[in-house]
């Protein structure tokens, strides 16, 4: 009787303890259900209604999403979005790579790691308006230093005016992105690298592989998930791709609307032509088109994995 | 023999264009400097590598249209109470989440990871629209209080501290009574110390460098983050007009980061690689 009373309180004992782990969550529920959760519910109630921004908003069921699937611009504006990002991934990507192999290279050892990691990743470290107007003024047609520069190599023999075209205008962003962020997907993946166990590479060694074989038979593969992580937050984050066409364009979008980006678009529908409704659609259509892209990258690079 | 030497080169080779790429990620940085010392004119007819003698003049007309350093004084504010609220929050959340056993837990975790694949521009309609009803834009509660529901950081520090904090630990300071909160703040925190150190690094530079939300929230001068305060450069004609003057206020807002970097380069570093380990 004595015990079994016992083993009830030191229950009822642990139960209470347990609580407090909810208790330990409950600032950070209250605070994602307020900012994190509602506004993504009150976005998704937004697009079916013809809501301005302030005052009456009335249910209009899916009219902006006929409308978002009719409406050229943001289909440009998405193409727009995937060119830049397109280029922008492979420069990324395949320079981060280029390093990483360089670096994991077991016979070369090369020295200064810490070094130029550092300076690869400064670029990153700088907000996005600072590096906008950066480079918005070095690329100045007439009196930027990059074509003064280029001029006095004699590469070029008048100023490019690389803003007023579309193409360059799209291949500067692209540019600057990849310059943004290479050095963080190499300082990921390096740290892959470093996570592999050196008795593969070892084993390796002893069994006579070349460099080229260890490289795609052991690196490679064990990089995998990162390379994916890398891609899709790369993904993520390149379809939402605003800052740097929104600052570089001065909020116009020109050279020809080559600037406009997806999210742009969305941006001066919702809070320039207070269209918040309909720029509340475009949202959920752009999430939806990301999800089903990261769902694809990563079923394709599951998939290759397998064979 | 003739090996070691063509693996020479190659390293030779490979040395310069790892050199030249950091050029690459240098060179604006050092155009930037010298040109915010040269006069709108110096920098129309043409470049040079030697610093000119127009800083003051430069710094003149910055002063007199730019409030650079509030800018700066308000991103620092905002910075910083994000990273507290952030760091203990999610130091908390984790710790909860790791190591007690209560309904609702699994719900939380997994409410969490779906809101992490979620990209921002989902919410910043609606997260714009309550902050209007709420009455609260031109306030820094926006910029500050969501910073308490990280999850990549809450998802972080769970699989941390599960690493590093035996549960053993936590039974001595049991048995003397001690109470669960306060076995965290004594215990549980100082232990976690190094994984919150990581991501707090993240969490600041995020939140000094965001653009969108303090552009869509700020309207009143005063209350400008400096992001948002360089983005509106292009609008006030006396800096937009002279080159040396936009060269200078973009210098302004870089070279704080640029100090922070060169201490603490291998935090950063270490900060962004613990990121990508965690997957």
């Amino acid at each position: 009787m004595e015990k079994k009373k016992g083993r009830t309180l030191a229950r009822n004992n642990s139960k209470a303890r347990e609580r407090w782990g909810f208790y330990f969550c409950l600032p950070f529920v209250i605070t994602f259900l307020i900012f994190s959760v509602y506004p993504v519910l009150r976005t998704l109630y937004m697009s079916f209604t013809d809501y301005k921004g302030y005052g009456q908003e009335n249910f209009v069921w899916f009219d902006n999403y006929t409308r978002a699937f009719k409406d050229p611009l943001f289909w440009d504006a998405f193409v727009n979005t995937l060119k830049m990002w397109g280029l922008n991934i492979v420069l990324q990507l395949g320079l981060a790579l280029l390093l990483t192999i360089i670096f994991s290279d077991i016979k070369y050892r090369m020295r200064g790691l810490s070094l130029f990691r550092a300076l690869f990743y400064l670029p990153n470290l700088i907000a996005c308006t600072s590096v906008a107007f950066l480079f918005k003024t070095l690329l100045d047609w007439k009196f930027g230093s990059f074509n003064q520069i280029l001029m006095q190599l004699g590469i070029i023999s008048e100023p490019v005016n690389w803003l007023g075209y579309a193409n360059t205008a799209q291949i500067v962003v692209a540019v600057i992105g990849a310059w943004m962020w290479f050095g963080n997907s190499f300082i990921m993946l390096m740290a892959g690298v470093q996570g592999i166990n050196r008795e593969y590479y070892e084993a390796a060694a002893i069994d006579g592989a070349g460099r080229w074989k260890t490289f795609f038979s052991i690196t490679m593969p064990l990089l995998k998930p990162i390379m994916i992580y890398v891609a899709i937050t790369s993904l993520i984050g390149g379809l939402q791709l605003f800052d740097i066409p929104y600052l570089m364009s001065g909020g116009k979008g020109d050279p020809s609307r080559s600037l406009f980006t997806a999210v742009f678009y969305l941006f001066n529908m919702g809070f320039k032509n207070r269209q918040m409704g309909y720029a509340a659609a475009l949202a959920f259509v752009l999430f939806v088109i990301i999800a089903i892209c990261s769902a694809v990258v990563f079923k394709l690079t599951n998939r290759k994995e397998k064979k | 023999m003739g090996v070691t030497i063509k693996n020479k080169t190659i390293k030779g080779f490979i040395y310069i264009f790892l050199i030249l790429l950091a050029i690459l990620c240098v060179v604006p940085f050092f155009l930037m400097i010298i040109n915010s010392t040269r006069s709108g004119n110096e920098i129309m007819t043409g470049f040079s590598f030697f610093p000119g003698g127009s800083l003051a003049e430069n710094w003149k007309v910055v002063s007199e249209n730019l409030d650079i350093f509030r800018g700066m004084l308000n991103s620092l504010f905002i910075a910083v109470c994000s990273t507290i609220l952030c760091s203990y929050f999610s130091a908390l959340t984790a710790y909860g989440l790791a190591f007690y056993k209560f309904r609702g837990a699994k719900l939380i975790f997994g409410v969490m990871l779906v809101f992490m694949m979620v990209p921002a521009q989902l919410s910043l309609l609606g997260f714009y629209d309550l902050c209007n009803n709420l009455k609260i834009t031109n306030t820094y509660i926006p910029l500050i209080v969501p910073s308490i529901a990280t999850p990549a950081v809450v998802f972080f520090l769970r699989q941390y501290v599960l690493s590093v904090l035996p549960k053993a630990v936590l039974e001595a300071p049991r048995i003397d009574g001690a109470s669960e909160i306060k076995i965290f703040h004594k215990i549980v925190l100082p232990i976690m110390a190094p994984g919150i150190a990581t991501m707090a690094i993240g969490t600041f530079i995020g939140s000094w460098n965001s653009y969108l939300i303090p552009l869509v929230l700020l309207s009143k001068q005063e209350l400008l983050t400096l992001p948002v305060m360089i983005g509106s450069l292009q609008s006030v004609t006396d800096i937009a007009s002279n080159a040396g003057a936009t060269y200078l206020a973009v210098a302004i807002s870089v070279i704080p980061i640029l100090i922070v970097f060169a201490f603490c380069s291998k935090y950063i570093i270490s900060s962004i690689s613990a990121g990508s380990v965690k997957e």
